[in-house]
């Protein structure tokens, strides 16, 4: 399926803002399956999303959460805990 | 002029609340709350903060936030003005402005609004400081605030999501 990435705060400081990716995924296409699969597709990936660091997910600009289902051409974006207001 | 607004540009406190009330005779109340930029924290000056957003999900997230306090208040109209970009102490950052019949539901809903804001908006400040630069960290002091209007936020936890992220509504998806 083909995704928008968007990367926002620390997130795009390290990963850049994101972009159009094409994504195969190996089981179910959940929010948590993408973010595992991004890993491993770098060091810098590895580090800014790494299991048990704080990073939020929305799905067509909705807050979602790991078990979100993605279909192909959704926007999906990962930041940090949000510090608004 | 849109109920929601992120710009960089100052508001006008004085217009904005006179808007909510221009034109209409049920509004009994107007409440409203402003935030700005303090130069300290309890470490260090800050000289700066600079606001950074998700366009699009930051408005629909404010409507449908404020389709939410319609429904728990009696909200006649409201306003949520938040500014984006590097802004100095003593800038204000964000106006929130409920119009209501009673001052109960205005100061109530004014309030439930700022609570949701802080933690289910996507904006991020990052506080220039005497030692650099750094994104500020999300309080549990937050969630607990919007836990108090029945809400469970897992913003600032490590690892988990918002439970108690509200659903966008029809009107919030129709929002410009």
């Amino acid at each position: 399926m083909r995704l928008t990435l968007k990367y926002f705060a620390s997130l795009r400081e390290a990963l850049g803002s994101g972009g159009l990716q094409e994504w195969t995924p190996d089981g179910a296409p959940t929010a948590a399956a993408l973010r595992a699969w991004l890993c491993a597709q770098s060091d810098a990936h590895a580090r800014a999303l790494a299991p048990g660091r704080a990073v939020r997910v929305a799905v067509d600009q909705a807050l979602a959460d790991d078990a979100t289902p993605l279909h192909d051409g959704a926007e999906v974006a990962f930041f940090p805990p949000v510090t608004g207001g | 002029m849109s109920r929601v607004r992120i710009q960089e540009a100052d508001f006008d406190v004085g217009a904005e609340l006179a808007a909510l009330q221009d034109d209409r005779t049920d509004v009994g109340a107007v409440a409203s709350f402003v935030g700005c930029v303090r130069g300290h924290t309890r470490e260090d000056d800050v000289s700066a903060l600079t606001l950074e957003h998700y366009p699009g999900m930051t408005e629909r997230a404010i409507e449908a936030m404020i389709a939410e306090a319609n429904s728990r208040f009696g909200v006649l109209d409201a306003r949520v003005v938040h500014r984006v970009g590097r802004l100095m102490p003593g800038e204000r950052i964000v106006l929130v402005a409920v119009a209501a019949s009673h001052r109960r539901d205005a100061f109530q809903a004014c309030e439930f609004l700022m609570d949701y804001l802080k933690t289910q908006a996507p904006f991020w400040k990052k506080e220039t400081t005497p030692q650099g630069e750094r994104w500020v960290d999300a309080r549990t002091a937050d969630d607990v605030a919007l836990a108090r209007w029945g809400v469970a936020s897992g913003n600032a936890g490590a690892t988990t999501p918002w439970p108690g992220a509200i659903a966008h509504t029809d009107a919030a998806a129709d929002a410009p």
